[in-house]
């Protein structure tokens, strides 16, 4: 039986300028920062309130996943927006918005009250967009 | 983008303002007056909308900033009492008790073990990372 789930993978344009983000803008929590050679690291970051849940910002290079090509295809996928990735919450949604938006986060959607909650829409530095969700 | 402003907008950003006065000026000498100074708010006032956002009052906030980035610092070749004072505390026995009663170790045992770790890291990084993707990286060398 499937317990629980300890990884998830987003794919990234640039780790260092994913780390930005994540960490200094998101406020994530760095897990693992090991060495994979000179294009990668292995680098994973949680949520505060959430360490058991380890997101991998894993780089589009050619190599241990993609080809040349395949990567190509990716990247540009990514950087045109077509990934959305999960739902992260929040307590305040307003006062995390307003925090966000200071940082320079890019929405594209402000908070809203919708049937299941209040959604706000918010891209990552590379593309990659996620719900922010605080439940009613 | 078509904003739509949600209700007590002011409100709410000025009180991120004082959030993010913390996060930046958080290793200075830096008090509740001139917290709550930035969001022009009465320090009653101020006190119990941070807290209702935040979940922590202003002060316990200030704590907590400067105890994640003292775990930062640590990681790094930094004396425990250099950390210390580059996070904002005027006084060694106050940042290790309040470090030992929120980490759990003492500033000096959080060091040596993240120095550790850090180390093992360097050494061995396929123990670090799911069976996957160890054995994707193996095969692609």
């Amino acid at each position: 039986m499937v317990s629980r789930m300890s990884h998830v993978s987003v794919y990234v344009l640039d780790q260092g300028s994913a780390y930005d983000f994540y960490v200094k803008k998101l406020g994530f929590q760095v897990r693992t920062d090991a060495p994979m050679g000179p294009k990668m690291r292995w680098l994973t970051v949680s949520p505060p309130d959430q360490p058991d849940l380890e997101i991998t910002l894993l780089p589009i290079v050619e190599g241990m996943i993609f080809t040349k090509e395949t990567a190509e295809q990716m990247r540009k996928l990514v950087k045109s927006g077509t990934f959305g990735f999960g739902v992260f919450e929040c307590k305040d949604i307003y006062a995390t918005y307003e925090e966000l938006k200071a940082k320079g986060v890019e929405f594209s959607k402000a908070p809203k009250k919708e049937f299941y909650g209040i959604e706000a829409l918010f891209k990552d530095d590379s593309g990659n967009w996620f719900s922010l969700g605080q439940k009613k | 983008m078509n904003e739509e402003l949600y209700p007590k907008v002011y409100l709410y950003r000025r009180i991120v303002q004082s959030k993010l006065f913390i996060d930046a000026n958080f290793s200075e000498n830096i008090d509740l007056d001139c917290i709550s100074e930035q969001a022009s708010f009465s320090k009653f006032h101020f006190i119990r909308i941070f807290k209702k956002i935040y979940g922590k009052a202003p002060h316990k906030y200030l704590s907590y900033v400067r105890l994640e980035k003292a775990k930062e610092l640590l990681k790094e070749d930094i004396s425990v009492t250099e950390v210390c004072f580059a996070v904002g505390f005027d006084s060694l026995s106050s940042f290790t008790g309040l470090f030992k009663r929120s980490v759990g170790q003492t500033p000096l045992a959080y060091q040596l073990q993240q120095h550790h770790l850090k180390a093992e890291t360097a050494r061995a990084p396929l123990k670090f990372i799911p069976n996957c993707y160890a054995g994707r990286k193996n095969k692609s060398k």
